[in-house]
C-alpha cells in the first residue's frame, strides 16, 4: 500500500468473464423490464418524460484528464484519493491508509477480491422504484470504486472519490462499494461531477455496508451540470451497534432520481440520512426513502432540506417500514421545503408502516416561505435582497450541517454550500 | 447637516399611529424620545427602517438633505447611512454573526470589490472585545438563542462595524441588567461624533444617566409635544407624562 500514485497502462480495464455474464443478463433485465408509468406509485409525481434517455451514448475516454486530475481537489487532509472520468480511472492516490484497507476500482477488486465483491455488489433487492435502472447500471458500469476496511481499522482522514462526466450526451455509471469491517470507522466524500455544461447520463449505485460496531459517515456531493439526467441508488446495510450518518448533496443535476434505502438489521444499529438540495429553474429532484427496521432497538434519523426556487420541483417520498420483531424502534423521517417562489412545485409524501407496537415514530413535512421579517432585519443591515435570501437559504443548510461531527469536514462542505449559493 | 422629520404620519393597516411628527437631529448630537407605551416611538424607528407593515401617508425624512423614502427599499436607507438598532431583533437560524455583518459591509464596497477577510476579523474581534461579546459568538447564528442583553450588544456590535452617520436605538435598554446597560452606554459614547447624529428611544430615563443626551422630546400620540435639555428626562422619571398631556392639551 505504499504506493504513491497508481495509473493503469490501458485506460479501461476488463471485468472478469463471470460478470460480463452477468452484464449480458442485466442488459437483458433493462431491455425486457417496462419503462415507469404515470400511473406507478413509486414514479407518482415524476416527470415520466425526463426518463427517455434515447439521447444519450457511451461515453468515450475523458479529453481533458489532466484538468480534471487537477480540479479533483476537496479536503486539504485526505487518506487517499480516487479519480474516475467516464468510468475509468484516472488518478489513484493512497498516501496514508492503514494497513489491509482495500481502496481501488471496482473493476479490480471483481478479480482480485472477487468473493468480497460477490456477497456486497448490488446485493440488496432495488424496491424504490427503479429496478430497469439498476439494471442497466449493471449492464454498463465500468471503473468504479471499491473500499474495503478491516475490522478495528480506523480510518482517521477522509477518502475521496471523483466521479467526473465529459462530453456531450455521454453516459457513466458510478458505483461505490463501502465495506465496513466490525468495529472499524471511516468517512467517505464522493464528488460527482461534469466536465463542462453538456447534457449527460449519469446512472449510479452506491453499496455500503457497515458490520457490527462499524461506524461510517459518507457524504455525496452530486455536482452534475444541471443539463444532467442522473440516478442514483443507495443502500445502506447496518449492523449491530453500527453507526452510519449518509448526507447526499444534490447540487446539479436536471433531472434528479434518488432512492435511499437503509436498512437497519442489528440491534442497536443507527442510520443517519440526510440531504441538501438547492433547486432553481426548472430543475427536479425526485428523492425516495425507505427506513426498514428489521432488528429491534435500531434507531433511524431522515431529514431533507429542500430550498426551491423559480418552476423547479421537489419530490420527497419516504417510508418508515417497522418490522413486527422491530420493538424499540426509534425512526424520524422529516422533509423541509424552503420556498422561494411561487412558481415552485414542492411534493411530500412521508409515510409510516409500523407492525410492532413498541416503538417510537415520527414523521412531517413542512412548507415555508422565507420569513419576511429575517429578510427585512438584513435589508435594515444594507444587504440586498437577494443576497438576503440566499443568506437563508444557506443558513437553512447550514443548520443541517452542523449536525456533522467532523469540523474541517463540515467546514469544507459549509464552503461548497456557500460556494453554490454564490456568497462569497 | 441634519437628520430631518418633517410632518411625518403613518399607519399600519387602518390605524394612523404617527401623526404629524417634527425632529430635526443636527449631525454631532443626541437626542431622546421619550414617551408612553404606544405613544408611537417603535413605529418611528420602523418606519425610518422602512418595515414593510407600516405605510407611510404624509410628511418625509431626509438625511442630510437626502430624502429616506424616495430610496425605496430597506437596504438602500441602511448603505445611506443610517442604522436602526431595533427594540426585539430578529433571530436568523444558521446565518452566523461574522458572515451576517461581512456580507452587510460587503454590500457597501463598489461591484467586483472584495472585502479583506483578515483585516474585517481584527476589527470585529477589537469591537467584539470592547463590548465584552465573547469571540466565540462570531460564530453563532444571529440572535438565535441569545439573551435580550445578548442581542442589544449584537445590535451595538452591528452599529459599530456599519458606522452609520444617523442612529436610532430603539429602547436599546430594555432587557438590560445594570452592567450590560454600562457597556452597551460605552460603546455608542464610543462612537460619539461631530459626524454623527443619534436618536435614541427609551421608556426610561435611566439609560440617559449613561448616554447624555443634548436634546429630550416627549412623544404623545404620534407627535413630539415638548422639548428640553436632559432636566426634562428627570422631570418626567419623577413626576410621570400625565402634567405633559395637560399642558399640551392646554396649549393646543
Amino acid at each position: 500500500m505504499s504506493t504513491l500514485m497508481e495509473k493503469p497502462a490501458a485506460a479501461r480495464s476488463a471485468w472478469p468473464a463471470w460478470f460480463q455474464a452477468e452484464q449480458r443478463a442485466a442488459l437483458a433485465e433493462y431491455e425486457a423490464l417496462p419503462a415507469p408509468a404515470r400511473k406507478d406509485e413509486s414514479w407518482r409525481f415524476a416527470n415520466i418524460k425526463a426518463l427517455d434517455l434515447s439521447a444519450f451514448a457511451e461515453a468515450t475516454p475523458v479529453a481533458s484528464e489532466t484538468r480534471l486530475i487537477q480540479a479533483s481537489a476537496g479536503l486539504a487532509e485526505t487518506s487517499a484519493k480516487l479519480v474516475l472520468g467516464n468510468n475509468a480511472l484516472l488518478l489513484r492516490e493512497a498516501p496514508a491508509l492503514p494497513k489491509g484497507v482495500i481502496f481501488e476500482t471496482l473493476e479490480a477488486a471483481a478479480s482480485n477480491h472477487a468473493d468480497l465483491f460477490k456477497k456486497y455488489f448490488m446485493a440488496q433487492p432495488v424496491e424504490l422504484g427503479s429496478r430497469k435502472f439498476a439494471a442497466l447500471h449493471k449492464a454498463r458500469t465500468s471503473g468504479g470504486a471499491f473500499l474495503y476496511i478491516p475490522a478495528n481499522t480506523s480510518v482517521t482522514l477522509p477518502i475521496e472519490i471523483f466521479q467526473w462526466v465529459e462530453g456531450a450526451n455521454a453516459s457513466v455509471f458510478p458505483h461505490t462499494l463501502i465495506i465496513c469491517g466490525e468495529n472499524s470507522s471511516a468517512t467517505v466524500v464522493d464528488y460527482f461531477k461534469s466536465a463542462d455544461r453538456l447534457p449527460a447520463l449519469a446512472c449510479g449505485v452506491n453499496d455500503l455496508h457497515l458490520a457490527r460496531g462499524a461506524r461510517l459517515t459518507y457524504i455525496a456531493v452530486q455536482d452534475w451540470s444541471h443539463e444532467t439526467t442522473a440516478f442514483h441508488l443507495n443502500s445502506t446495510i447496518v449492523e449491530r451497534d453500527a453507526t452510519c450518518t449518509a448526507l447526499i448533496a444534490n447540487f446539479g443535476g436536471g433531472f434528479v432520481r434518488g432512492e435511499n434505502l437503509s436498512r437497519l438489521v442489528g440491534e442497536g444499529a443507527r442510520s443517519e440520512m440526510f440531504s441538501i438540495n438547492p433547486v432553481e429553474g426548472t430543475r427536479e429532484i425526485d428523492q425516495r426513502t425507505l427506513q426498514d427496521h428489521v432488528a429491534p432497538h435500531a434507531t433511524s434519523d431522515l431529514l431533507y432540506l429542500n430550498a426551491l426556487d423559480g418552476k423547479s420541483r421537489t419530490i420527497f417520498a419516504g417510508l418508515i417500514k417497522v418490522e413486527p420483531g422491530a420493538k424499540g424502534t426509534d425512526a424520524y423521517q422529516k422533509v423541509k421545503n424552503l420556498i422561494l417562489s411561487d412558481d415552485a412545485d414542492p411534493n411530500s409524501m412521508p409515510g409510516l408502516e409500523i407492525l410492532n407496537d413498541e416503538v417510537r415514530c415520527s414523521h412531517g413535512a413542512t412548507n415555508g416561505p422565507v420569513s419576511a421579517e429575517e429578510l427585512f432585519y438584513m435589508a435594515a443591515r444594507g444587504i440586498p435582497k437577494d443576497k438576503a435570501r440566499r443568506l437563508v437559504v444557506n443558513g437553512f443548510f447550514n443548520s443541517l450541517l452542523a449536525r456533522l461531527e467532523n469540523a474541517p469536514l463540515r467546514t469544507h462542505l459549509e464552503s461548497l454550500v456557500a460556494a453554490r449559493l454564490s456568497i462569497a | 447637516m441634519s437628520l430631518k422629520i418633517e410632518n411625518l404620519t403613518a399607519n399600519i393597516g387602518d390605524r394612523q399611529i404617527l401623526k404629524g411628527l417634527n425632529l430635526e437631529i443636527p449631525k454631532g448630537q443626541v437626542h431622546a424620545i421619550m414617551g408612553k407605551n404606544g405613544s408611537g416611538k417603535s413605529t418611528l424607528a420602523k418606519v425610518m427602517a422602512g418595515h414593510p407593515d407600516y405605510e407611510v401617508t404624509g410628511g418625509s425624512v431626509t438625511l442630510d438633505g437626502l430624502d429616506l423614502f424616495s430610496m425605496g427599499e430597506p437596504d438602500e436607507r441602511s448603505r445611506a447611512g443610517l442604522f436602526v438598532a431595533f427594540q426585539y431583533p430578529m433571530e436568523i437560524p444558521g446565518v452566523t454573526i461574522a458572515n451576517f455583518i461581512r456580507a452587510a459591509l460587503q454590500a457597501r464596497l463598489p461591484e467586483g470589490e472584495e472585502l479583506d477577510a483578515v483585516e474585517y476579523y481584527e476589527e470585529l474581534y477589537k469591537k467584539m472585545d470592547a463590548l465584552k461579546i465573547d469571540r466565540k459568538f462570531t460564530s453563532r447564528a444571529v440572535n438565535e438563542g441569545f439573551s435580550g442583553g445578548e442581542k442589544k450588544r449584537c445590535e451595538i456590535l452591528q452599529m459599530a462595524m456599519l458606522n452609520p452617520v444617523y442612529a436610532v436605538l430603539d429602547e436599546t435598554d430594555s432587557g438590560l441588567d445594570i452592567d450590560a446597560l454600562k457597556i452597551v452606554s460605552d460603546g455608542v459614547n464610543a462612537m460619539r461624533s461631530p459626524e454623527r447624529g443619534f436618536l435614541v428611544i427609551t421608556h426610561y430615563q435611566r439609560l440617559l444617566d449613561y448616554i447624555v443626551p443634548d436634546v429630550v422630546h416627549v412623544m404623545v400620540d404620534g407627535r413630539i409635544v415638548m422639548s428640553g435639555d436632559k432636566t426634562l428626562a428627570h422631570k418626567l422619571e419623577a413626576e410621570g407624562y400625565d402634567w405633559v398631556e395637560k399642558e399640551t392639551l392646554a396649549t393646543a
